[in-house]
Parts: C-alpha cells; sequence; structure tokens
C-alpha cells in the first residue's frame, strides 16, 4: 500500500518537474520563434498582427537590410567578428601565461600579484571607462579597434578560471621534465603546458568571444564612424528611431542577424560549452 | 598661490585637449572632394543634378562620410574631424558638412564654418531668392552668412481626404482649412472625430514644432539661462487634454505605432509636416504594399491634402557648410551654386522630389502651374499655400541647444501624458536630463 | 661542497625569475589600461571639465564641488535603488529557480529524461547579445506588438498593454531578460555543486530515513555554500552593472519616470556628453560601492570555500 503511494508521489513529483521544464522551455525559446517568424513577414503584414505562419519575405527583408546604407550590416559582422576573434585569443592566451605563471614559480611578490588579480576581478570595469577614454583620445586611438582589442590581455577572471584548472590537472614534473630535456620556459610553456590545458583554453575563449561580441558599452564609447561599428552598436542605432522609413520586417532581421549565428554555433557545440562552465571552477 | 599652482598643474598634466577652434585656411585643388551627411538625402541629389551634369572634375573623386544621427553620432564624429582639420591628410580633410536647424548654430557660430559670401564667393544676388529665414538661421552674430540650403521647410497638416469628407463633410482644403484654422476650431475638429472613431493626431509630440516655432522665448537666453516660452505650456497642456480625451493614438513621434495610424488600417487623421514629410515619410507609411506603386489605391496613398493648420511654421531643412581648411574652395563653391541657387536645377528636384525648393522665383512659378501637383495629396498643388508662410517664417528663437531641448522635453512629458508622473515631476525630470546634456546651462 | 649547492641555488632563483616573464604582460597592460585610468578618474572627479559645442570648458580645479552636485542635485540614490532593486528582483526567482532545478536534474529517484536536451534549452539565452535581446522585448512588448496582438486576440483586454510606459512592466521586462539570460548558467553550476557532493551522504540520509526537504536542507544547502556564494557574487557584481538591457529597453532615458535608470546608465549620460568632471564623481562613488560590496562578499567566499575544503 506505501508502495503505491509512493510510486504515485513520485509519479506526480516527476510529471510536475516534466511540466516546469516543458514551461520554461517554451518561454526561453518563444521570443525566438516569434523573431524568426517576423523576420519573414513584411512590415505591413507584421503590423496587422501576430501570426505563427512563417511569411514570404524573408529574401525581401535579407536584401533591403544589406542594401541599407545606414546599416551597415555586413561591415558590423565583420568587424564583431575581427575584434571579437582577436581579443578572446589574446585573452585566453595571457591568462594561461600569467595563471602559469603564477602556478609554477615561486617568487617574491607571487602572492601578492595573485591576490592583487583577484581583487582587480571584483572592481566593475565601469569605473576607470572615463579615464580611458581620455587616455585613449590622448593617444589618437579613438574610433579604432585597438582600444578594444590589447586590452583584454588582461582579464582577471579567465586568469582565475586557467589557474584553477591548471591546480587541478597540470602537475610540476611535466614542466621540470621539460627543463631537464634542455627546453626552456617560454618553449616549455608554449608546446607543453598549452595543449594539456587546451579544453580549457578553448572553453573559455568561447566564452570570451561571445562576451566580445555582445559588448556594447565600450564600443559604443569609442567607436563612431559606420565602417567601424559593430553589431551592438547597429542594434542601439536601430532603437532610437531616425525618421526614415521604419521597416520592422529589417528589424526584427537585423536583430536575427545578431543572434543566430551564436545560436547556432552553440548548438553544435552545446555539449562542450555547458560542460566548460562548470570546467576548473567546481570538482565534478 | 597653492590655488594657482594646482591650476597650472591642472592645465599640463589634466590632458591635452583643445581649447576654442582654431580656424584652419581654405585651400584649391585637392583630389578629393569630402562630405559629412547622415543619410542619403543630399547624396541622391547631388548625383542626379550635380554629377549628372558633369560638373565634378575628372580628377577629383567624391567621398561620402556617412554617420546617422542616433545618439548623436554624426555630430560626435563631425566635432572629432573638424577639431582634427589642421592635421588632417588633405584627402581627408572635410570640404562640405550638412546640418541641421536644431543645431546649426553650434557649427555657425563657430570659425569651422566658412563665409558664404566672402570665403566660398556667393553674391548677395546669388542669395536673393532664398527665403530669408533659410538665412537667417544660418547667419552669425556678426552677421556673416554660414551656410545654405536647397529647400525651405514650410510645413503645414497633412490630412486624410477621405476621413474629411466622412467627419467635415468635405475634403476640400480651403473648406477643410476654414475648420480648422484656429487652435479651439481645431479642438471642435478633434472632438468630431473622436465621435467618429478617429484620432486627431497620431500621439503626443504631433503638433509640439509648431508651438516651439511660433514661441517668442528661446530655449535659453544670453546668459545660458534656461527660458520656457508660454507656447510650451500651451502644448503640453493640450497634449494632456487630447490624451485624455482619447483625441491621440498616445504614440511617441517616429515610433511604429506613429507611423502606422497612416498606414491602410490606420486612423489618424492627419499629421503636422512639410515637404520632406510627406515625401521620405508619409508616402512610406502608408502604402499597403510597399514594394507597388505610388498611386491612388495603395494603401492611403493619394488619398491625403495640405493645408495651412492652425499656425504655420517650419520644420528642419538641411544647410550645406563649407568647412574652414577645405582644400577644394572652387568645387565646393560650384556645389553651392548649383544646388542652392541654380532656378533650373531647384525646378528640376522640386518637380522630380517634391522638395519645397529654396527660390522664390521657382516656387512662385510652381504654385501657378496647373500641371504641378503632388501624386500622394491626390494631385495638389500646394506650394502656392506655402509661399507666404515660408516668406513670414521667423526663426529668431533659434539656439545652438534645440536638438537637445526638444528630445528631453518630448521624453520627460511622455511620462506625464501617460499619467505615470505629475507635471511638476515631469518638469523635474527635465531640467535633470537637460543639465546632464549641457552642463553649462542653468536653470 | 659549496660550489653544488650554490649551483643549485642559482638554478632555482633563476627559473622563478620567469614568474615576472610570464605575468609582466598582464601587469603592464593592466597598468596601462585600467589602473593609470582609474587613478585619472579619480583625479579628473576634482575639475569642471566638459565640451559646449566645439569648445572646451575647463578643465578648472574645482574640489569636491562635482561630489556634492552627485549628491545634492542628481539623483544618484534613486538610480542605485533601481539597480539594487532590479538585480534583486531577478536574482530571487532565479535563484529559487535554478536551485529547484539543480536539485531535480540531480535527483537519483526521479531520472528525468531529456536532460541534455533541456539543460541546452535553458542555457542558450545566456549567449545571446543582452542589447539585441532587449530590442527585441522592445518589438516584441510594444503597443502595436506580437504580445499585445495575442492578449488583445485572446480577450484578455481590449485595448493595448502600454507595457513601456508602465514602471512596474518596464522593470518586470528587464527581470525576465536578465532572468532569462542567467538562470541557465546558474543551474548547471548549482548542478555541478550537487554531483560534486559524496553520494554516500545522501545514501546515509536515506537509510536514516530522512525525507527530500531534510535532506536539501541540511545536506544540499550547507555543502553547497561555496558554489551559492560564488553564484551570490558573480550575479551581485553583475547586477550592479547593469547596462545593456535596460538601456535598449528604454532607449537611454530609463523611463517611466527615470525609475529603470541604473548606475551605469547615469554614468554612461555623463560620459556620453565627455563631461569628465561630474563623470569622474560618479566613478568614484560608484567605484567605492561596489568595492566595498565586492570585497564583503569576496571575504564571505574564500571563507565559505576554506571552511567546506571544496576548493583546490
Amino acid at each position: 500500500m506505501s508502495q503505491a503511494t509512493n510510486k504515485t508521489k513520485l509519479f506526480s513529483k516527476t510529471a510536475l518537474t516534466y511540466l516546469l521544464l516543458v514551461i520554461l522551455s517554451i518561454l526561453c525559446i518563444f521570443p525566438f520563434v516569434i523573431l524568426i517568424v517576423n523576420a519573414t513577414r513584411f512590415h505591413s503584414e507584421i503590423q496587422k498582427g501576430f501570426s505563427l505562419a512563417i511569411g514570404s519575405a524573408f529574401g525581401d527583408n535579407w536584401t533591403k537590410l544589406l542594401n541599407d546604407k545606414n546599416i551597415p550590416v555586413v561591415r558590423a559582422l565583420l568587424n564583431s567578428v575581427f575584434v571579437s576573434t582577436c581579443a578572446s585569443v589574446l585573452t585566453v592566451y595571457f591568462s594561461s601565461m600569467t595563471a602559469y605563471g603564477i602556478y609554477m614559480y615561486k617568487f617574491k611578490i607571487r602572492d601578492a600579484a595573485s591576490n592583487f588579480i583577484m581583487l582587480v576581478m571584483m572592481v566593475p570595469a565601469q569605473v576607470s571607462t572615463l579615464g580611458f577614454i581620455r587616455l585613449i583620445q590622448q593617444m589618437g586611438l579613438m574610433d579604432s579597434f585597438i582600444p578594444l582589442i590589447i586590452p583584454a590581455i588582461a582579464a582577471p577572471v579567465v586568469f582565475f578560471f586557467l589557474l584553477q584548472y591548471m591546480r587541478s590537472i597540470l602537475p610540476y614534473e611535466i614542466v621540470e621534465a621539460a627543463r631537464i630535456d634542455g627546453s626552456n620556459e617560454f618553449y616549455t610553456f608554449n608546446r607543453i603546458v598549452v595543449p594539456i590545458l587546451s579544453p580549457a583554453i578553448a572553453v573559455q575563449a568561447i566564452f570570451a568571444f561571445v562576451a566580445n561580441w555582445n559588448n556594447f558599452f565600450l564600443p559604443l564609447l569609442i567607436l563612431n564612424s559606420k565602417e567601424k561599428r559593430t553589431i551592438p552598436i547597429i542594434i542601439a542605432q536601430l532603437r532610437s528611431a531616425d525618421y526614415l522609413k521604419f521597416d520592422m520586417g529589417q528589424v526584427y532581421m537585423m536583430i536575427c542577424l545578431a543572434i543566430v549565428p551564436l545560436l547556432i554555433i552553440y548548438l553544435f557545440l552545446s555539449r562542450f560549452i555547458i560542460r566548460g562552465v562548470t570546467m576548473g571552477s567546481v570538482k565534478g | 598661490m597653492r590655488k594657482i599652482l594646482v591650476a597650472l598643474l591642472a592645465l599640463t598634466v589634466a590632458t591635452g585637449t583643445v581649447g576654442l577652434f582654431a580656424a584652419p585656411k581654405a585651400t584649391d585643388g585637392g583630389k578629393v572632394l569630402t562630405i559629412y551627411v547622415w543619410n542619403d538625402e543630399f547624396q541622391t541629389r547631388f548625383k542626379d543634378y550635380f554629377e549628372k551634369a558633369g560638373l565634378v572634375p575628372k580628377d577629383v573623386t567624391v567621398n561620402w562620410v556617412v554617420t546617422p544621427n542616433q545618439d548623436n553620432a554624426y555630430q560626435n564624429k563631425l566635432d572629432e574631424a573638424l577639431l582634427n582639420q589642421d592635421k588632417a591628410s588633405p584627402n581627408d580633410k572635410i570640404d562640405i558638412f550638412l546640418v541641421e536647424a536644431d543645431y546649426a548654430l553650434k557649427y555657425v557660430n563657430t570659425d569651422a564654418s566658412l563665409d558664404v559670401i566672402k570665403d566660398v564667393g556667393l553674391t548677395q544676388a546669388d542669395l536673393s531668392q532664398q527665403f530669408q529665414y533659410t538665412k537667417d538661421i544660418m547667419t552669425d552674430k556678426n552677421g556673416v552668412l554660414k551656410g545654405v540650403s536647397w529647400q525651405g521647410c514650410p510645413a503645414g497638416f497633412i490630412y486624410r481626404r477621405s476621413i474629411a469628407k466622412e467627419v467635415l463633410g468635405t475634403d476640400d482644403p480651403a473648406k477643410v482649412q476654414a475648420q480648422i484654422d484656429t487652435w479651439d476650431k481645431f479642438d471642435a475638429v478633434a472632438a468630431k472625430l473622436k465621435a467618429k472613431g478617429y484620432f486627431a493626431v497620431s500621439g503626443y509630440d504631433d503638433d509640439f514644432r509648431v508651438f516651439t516655432d511660433n514661441a517668442k522665448l528661446s530655449w535659453v537666453d544670453k546668459n545660458g539661462k534656461i527660458q520656457i516660452d508660454p507656447n510650451i505650456n500651451k502644448w503640453i497642456d493640450q497634449t494632456k487634454t487630447y490624451t485624455d480625451k482619447g483625441y491621440n493614438n498616445k504614440a511617441s513621434l517616429w515610433s511604429a505605432e506613429s507611423s502606422a495610424g497612416a498606414g491602410p488600417t490606420g486612423k489618424v487623421f492627419g499629421y503636422f509636416g512639410p515637404g520632406w514629410f510627406i515625401d521620405f515619410c508619409l508616402a512610406g507609411w502608408s502604402k499597403a504594399d510597399p514594394k507597388g506603386p505610388d498611386a491612388v489605391g495603395n494603401g492611403t496613398y493619394g488619398d491625403w491634402a495640405f493645408t495651412k493648420g492652425p499656425e504655420g511654421f517650419s520644420w528642419g531643412g538641411t544647410w550645406l557648410v563649407a568647412a574652414a581648411g577645405t582644400d577644394n574652395i572652387s568645387l565646393v563653391k560650384s556645389v553651392f551654386k548649383k544646388m542652392t541657387v541654380d532656378q533650373d536645377t531647384l525646378t528640376a528636384i522640386a518637380k522630380d522630389k517634391g522638395d519645397f525648393t529654396n527660390n522664390i522665383a521657382v516656387i512662385n512659378k510652381l504654385a501657378k502651374d496647373p500641371k504641378f501637383g503632388n501624386k500622394f495629396l491626390g494631385g495638389q498643388n500646394y506650394y502656392g499655400l506655402l509661399v507666404n508662410s515660408a516668406k513670414a517664417i521667423s526663426r529668431k528663437n533659434i539656439t545652438s541647444y534645440d536638438q537637445g531641448f526638444t528630445e528631453e522635453l518630448q521624453k520627460a512629458f511622455k511620462d506625464y501624458f501617460d499619467g505615470k508622473v505629475t507635471k511638476d515631476q515631469a518638469w523635474d525630470n527635465f531640467y535633470t536630463a537637460i543639465l546632464e546634456k549641457y552642463p553649462n546651462l542653468k536653470k | 661542497m659549496s660550489r653544488p649547492i650554490a649551483a643549485k641555488k642559482r638554478k632555482t632563483v633563476e627559473y622563478s625569475r620567469w614568474g615576472y616573464f610570464f605575468i609582466a604582460p598582464f601587469f603592464i597592460i593592466y597598468t596601462i589600461f585600467s589602473l593609470v585610468p582609474l587613478i585619472s578618474t579619480f583625479y579628473n572627479s576634482f575639475f569642471e571639465n566638459y565640451r559646449v559645442g566645439l569648445s572646451q570648458v575647463g578643465p578648472t580645479f574645482v574640489g569636491i564641488q562635482n561630489f556634492i552636485s552627485v549628491f545634492t542635485e542628481s539623483k544618484i540614490y534613486i538610480y542605485a535603488w533601481n539597480t539594487v532593486l532590479l538585480w534583486v528582483l531577478n536574482f530571487i526567482p532565479q535563484i529559487a529557480v535554478s536551485l529547484l532545478l539543480a536539485v531535480l536534474f540531480t535527483s537519483s529517484s526521479m531520472n528525468i529524461k531529456g536532460q541534455q536536451f533541456f539543460k541546452t534549452v535553458i542555457y542558450m539565452p545566456n549567449l545571446i547579445m543582452a542589447s539585441a535581446f532587449s530590442m527585441l522585448f522592445f518589438a516584441l512588448f510594444s503597443d502595436g506588438g506580437p504580445v499585445n496582438s495575442i492578449v488583445m486576440s485572446a480577450g484578455l483586454a481590449t485595448d493595448p498593454i502600454r507595457f513601456l510606459s508602465s514602471v512596474g512592466w518596464t522593470r518586470t521586462l528587464i527581470c525576465i531578460m536578465n532572468f532569462m539570460m542567467w538562470f541557465g548558467n546558474t543551474t548547471i553550476l548549482l548542478m555541478a555543486g550537487i554531483m560534486g557532493i559524496d553520494t554516500s551522504l545522501f545514501e546515509a540520509a536515506r537509510i536514516d530515513g530522512a525525507g527530500t526537504g531534510k535532506v536539501f536542507f541540511r545536506i544540499t544547502m550547507p555543502l553547497l555554500k561555496p558554489i551559492f556564494v560564488f553564484v551570490f557574487i558573480t550575479s551581485l557584481i553583475g547586477g550592479l552593472q547593469m547596462f545593456d538591457v535596460p538601456q535598449i529597453l528604454t532607449n537611454g532615458s530609463g523611463n517611466p519616470d527615470r525609475t529603470s535608470m541604473t548606475l551605469i546608465m547615469f554614468l554612461n549620460k555623463h560620459l556620453a556628453s565627455r563631461n569628465y568632471g561630474m563623470g569622474g564623481a560618479v566613478s568614484v562613488l560608484i567605484f567605492f560601492v561596489t568595492g566595498a560590496l565586492s570585497l564583503v562578499a569576496y571575504r564571505a567566499t574564500m571563507r565559505g570555500y576554506r571552511d567546506s575544503g571544496a576548493a583546490n
């Protein structure tokens, strides 16, 4: 008798769980469904109201968006890709280098340096933006990609993740063996250590890429010429209206372009990415 | 003493940003004509009437630097370029830049803009046919003209013929005008429209410009103190009344809701605006099939007419300014002459693009031309209605802060119209925002 | 006898010096692009310095005048309140749902199928560009948008619900967006934390007859503390820096009535008008507030890590 009630209890618990999961999944997917559907409809159709039916305007909205000279989508995509790739490569490489330095070598200021970096992590980047902008202006680097890429070398959070990972997976012996074999420290780092760290590096590179791709605050303040804009700035452009013809089809298509490429990459790499969320930060 | 030392230290250490703008010399013979714009309006006209006429020298390329207006991006880029004009390479030097009335003074009152007569070389005779207000706006405090335009923007009320017929019994512009030529009469018509399920205007900001343009006080006085003309309060009160009585659709200007009011399912009676509002905005908004023809039957296209409305006003306009330090001075003069003085060009622009071109003689001729009508307005030739308005416009109240004031006032009072804040709170928010934008002003 | 030792000592010293080389790039770049600007920001806050049109006002030394303006004339305490409120309203549902999901996913008795699918779906919004997501919500919830369309055709309302003109709805939308973007991440972290708990503890508890509730509160939660604190800190730091979502949703105004203007949005207004004096003062204040909170939270994590021994 108690087994039966237990079974029903379990059943209802499970059913409720699935219900919750389904609701949450719908919540997560629904906006994207509307997004994609509306990107395929004409502005006039969209104004008429909501419908789940896929329209025929995909090609049309696509061409209009690409031809709109005020919204340089292709250019922005290329810019975003360029900046994000460069920045994420620099971030992961130098973060691993810094983490390696702290991990492997016992030097005088080692602990102080490590604590300093942890402290840095706590400071929100935006408070130094003002001074950063003035510096960039003085250097004559406004409206260039350099201020968005070079500072990526100092990335405290990525450093922290890689340090944790190293602590759990990199034995000192490997480096000592390499020394005996005669390789110099840089060589050891590049040829032996980095490959060992590659799963974590790959994951952190993806996260860094995504963070840079989505970066809005700083590029908004630094970039202003049409050719240099990245995707988030274009989105902001859409939001503050201009009295040119307002075409909602184009708007949805633009948002699609900002979101869908990353989504597709994500869907292919989802297992890897999700595993990477916890890699090194927590055991298991 | 310490204060002086600190101040000196500040000056040297606290980075070298430019003090006042220093005017570089204008030269000639450059190989690249660089024009700063924010959309393609002038670009298309330039291509169709200047380039097609073969007026660009063979060894010169035209470089269009387009930066959209949003978030002040256009002005930011323009400012940085102007401040660097001295150090820029010849091909990068700005030659011409465009400005709107709302912020024109910012450039007119500096040495960044060239004297149209003395430096660029146009004559008083050339400029004689231009509407006076288009010249007043671009005249600096020493009486020097700094920019010219190819278009005038006298504005009125553009209404739906079919709705007028249904509610007022007529769609004839003169008769409709008789029913709305004062604000009280307009209010009465709004009530009638509401009874039949229509909106008088699309939203909150539609008639803002009508009130601000006719204001006597400028937004800011000589000492940097903010002034609020009684007309502004009139606009606030009227809009609040209209909102509460349901005479408008609670939309903000340029929103999708506002433009939908002009479309095939739209219920808005009319919009306030000048010629470019018809061509650039309403035409697109009215069509049911965006790829379809510009003809009656495609949505509400062709079902509109133009009349003066309760008050005449002007809105917008684009001026050409020659940049100090340009290296193409004679080409710049040629552009100015062809695009803002030459009557044949201005006639062609009026006929092809529907612009109310900046030439009294041309407009007068077109106003009398029976064959000249605007398709969107069902064939109406409305130029005659506007000539006198255009001549009477006075923009003496213009300041270089107008753009910011317009934006912030509309933003702040949207909350009041929505019923989210009291009037006092809205004013409070407005002052906060405006002082953030222009820290040098005083309440 | 002394030579080999001396040689060995030299070697260790030599190697340890490499440490400096390896960490040099980080510190050089950080000093140039973050430390110097930070000091410069502090420095600038004592000057009146902004642009009017094409000309420059200042820099003139004004002492703490900027700070006084910030406290008396600006409404920075409102923006601080907005920021904290928006974070709390997002974090509480988020942590509740994430904990629930994490427990449900790892429950051995229920054995939920399709975990990979669900995990993929709930993590997906994390990768979305906040500004694009915000733009999407703006389009969806605008007066004439699809959501109103659905609501009206379903007969739930006769007039469109003006979401973006309502204080409550605007804030709710911001919280929903933040929730959607982060709850997947939080769930996965918590799941990993739970899976790191020794299963023998659970078994022992079950043998002792403890029900799910007791197990959760007496075993899971305490052992989850380090992860919990980690999530709390990162969420708090992120929440204090909230910018993208409200900026795009309200077009920089934080309306209605500036009720959704966050600290960073306020800072951005000064930066955009190149007001280095006021911008500096605001930055300094934000620095101290967030720094203090972060330090407190940091100490708590480190203690949590050390106590539970879960860190390595």
